[in-house]
């Protein structure tokens, strides 16, 4: 188990905790789309390229431009404060 | 004081108590009050005005029509206290339940086979057959595609009738009809004013970078799709690199370009003929004999672009259906139509 | 424990992120960020898939230099499965993501309580 992927790991768990304990609707959602560029790197160094390829264009991209859209229809992108 | 309480506030410790004790108070009076102030920001647009002076009248009676109900029933409730005691304890049952979950898990996590040992169970005749007749059987260098578009392709031709079947979910709950003589309605208006509202037109940085970027992109993703059998990738991932070009060609150059060459029936036809050609294919294929028996679809040499039989044509097929799902996807939830 | 822990760490942290991920379901009271955490929860379990299919010093499942022995290269079970899994999670994100917009525009409100009452108050 080398450095870097205990290091990855750590931040897996910081980004999901930041997830829920940011105050901003943005910011976790900018959170998310770095969880998801962690896993794709998790995925190269666990063998699997094609995971990595498909997470890093499905999940980070397309999954996150879905959320920012939606966070403009409902306009919270504008505000600094979310609306709960 | 008061500079001295949003200095506490505002640090961590208290956000996350804030956040555990007083995050689940839902009958308090103040979120009810939070309800009906939120309007979208206005847009210089007389249309749009009335649109949300409509909303608004509804929205106040919609209020008002709350306020009568908590008086009713809720309001003797919420003052008893007991809602906020449960509501507490249903934070502390959450988190338990959580924890506990965790620790079980846990236990079983530290009971399972060690990690990337090699007798694991996982690791079987099955796994064993894929990786020494693969090669042969499919003629694909990369084992996983062989493995999802040959040994296991009615999986796939599910997985892409899923990704169908919510873009036509994405069209109903989402697409905004125009009038029968083609005249937009109200709705629309106001959404496409909104739209506009916050985006860049004719931006000159954006539409310079994209042209340089799109084709690149385009490039990228019909490489992916296309050498899916000899190396990482496949039509899934080419499909949605595709559509992240398609989505950044529309977000520069708007909806009246995009429009040109992407419309509806482009996407009802290119899902039509890509999954209809699928299914036959497979079965086909299936009829014949799948596992590595005769079928009259050359398989190629290994290692050459034009090899590996079905392989190449599925992947294209599903990559097209995801490009389009996807790109579908984006126009649906921007402005409910394409 | 601990070191056996240790020693599955991948699926140790896939484990605490599902739990993450079902704290998010339970206790945030926002629709996207429930939405984020089932996708941290979908997330962790591929991890474990994946982690599952691991064996240490072998290969990504690419056929190269026409070796075809199993001693050469990692299972491609998993991978195949959450590839799957992957493309079917965007979907569901999807159509959730669009019930949030038809919810938003009726109520103009993300809570969930706050929707559930006003919905209450509809019905009476």
């Amino acid at each position: 188990m080398s450095f870097i992927q205990i290091f990855l790991l750590g931040m897996l768990i910081v980004c999901a905790l930041a997830v829920s304990l940011t105050k901003n609707l943005l910011t976790s959602l900018i959170v998310y789309m770095a969880y998801s560029l962690i896993m794709a790197i998790i995925w190269m160094m666990l063998e699997s390229p094609d995971l990595a390829i498909t997470e890093a264009a499905v999940g980070a991209g397309i999954t996150s431009v879905l959320f920012f859209v939606t966070l403009k229809k409902i306009h919270a992108i504008k505000g600094d404060r979310e609306h709960e | 004081m008061s500079k001295k309480r949003s200095d506490w506030e505002s640090r961590p410790q208290a956000r996350i108590k804030k956040w555990f004790f007083d995050g689940y108070s839902a009958f308090d009076d103040e979120i009810i009050n939070q309800i009906s102030v939120k309007t979208p920001d206005p847009v210089n647009h007389a249309v749009y005005d009335a649109y949300i002076d409509e909303i608004s009248a509804n929205k106040h009676e919609r209020k008002l029509m709350i306020e009568k109900f908590e008086d009713q029933n809720v309001r003797s409730w919420i003052n008893a206290r007991g809602r906020k005691v449960f509501t507490r304890f249903y934070v502390i049952l959450s988190f338990l339940l959580a924890c506990l979950m965790i620790f079980f898990l846990l236990r079983t996590v530290a009971e399972m086979p060690r990690f990337g040992s090699e007798t694991s169970p996982g690791i079987n005749e099955v796994t064993a057959r894929y990786i020494e007749k693969g090669l042969d059987e499919t003629g694909a260098m990369n084992i996983v595609a062989g493995m999802i578009l040959d040994y296991r392709a009615f999986d796939t031709l599910g997985e892409s009738t899923v990704l169908f079947i919510a873009a036509s979910a994405v069209l109903i709950l989402l697409r905004i009809d125009r009038n029968k003589d083609g005249s937009p309605v109200m709705e629309l208006i106001a959404e496409e004013s909104d739209d506009r509202h916050y985006e860049p037109r004719n931006d000159r940085i954006l539409q310079g970078a994209a042209k340089v970027l799109v084709p690149i992109i385009f490039l990228f993703g019909i490489y992916i799709i296309l050498n899916g059998h000899l190396s990482p990738g496949g039509g899934f991932s080419g499909g949605a690199i595709i559509s992240a070009g398609l989505i950044l060609y529309l977000d520069s150059f708007g909806f009246e370009k995009a429009g040109r060459f992407f419309t509806y029936s482009t996407f009802s036809w290119v899902s039509f003929i890509s999954l209809s050609f699928y299914a036959l294919a497979k079965t086909y294929s299936f009829y014949m004999g799948a596992n590595g028996m005769e079928s009259g679809i050359p398989l190629g040499t290994p290692g050459a672009i034009l090899s590996s039989g079905l392989i190449l044509p599925l992947n294209i097929a599903v990559g097209m259906v995801v490009a389009c799902t996807m790109y579908i996807f984006y126009a649906l939830f921007r402005k409910g139509g394409l | 424990m601990w070191e056996l822990l240790y020693e599955n760490l991948e699926q140790t942290v896939s484990v605490i992120l599902f739990g993450i991920g079902l704290t998010i379901l339970l206790l945030q009271r926002n629709l996207i960020r429930k939405i984020i955490g089932l996708n941290i929860m979908d997330t962790s379990v591929y991890l474990f898939l994946a982690s599952m299919g691991y064996i240490n010093g072998r290969k990504a499942p690419i056929v190269v230099d026409g070796i075809q022995d199993v001693e050469a290269y990692i299972n491609p079970i998993p991978t195949g499965l959450v590839l799957t899994g992957i493309v079917v999670a965007v979907s569901f994100t999807a159509i959730m993501l669009a019930l949030t917009i038809r919810l938003y525009r009726r109520y103009r409100t993300l809570d969930i309580d706050a929707i559930m009452l006003l919905a209450k108050g509809e019905d009476a």
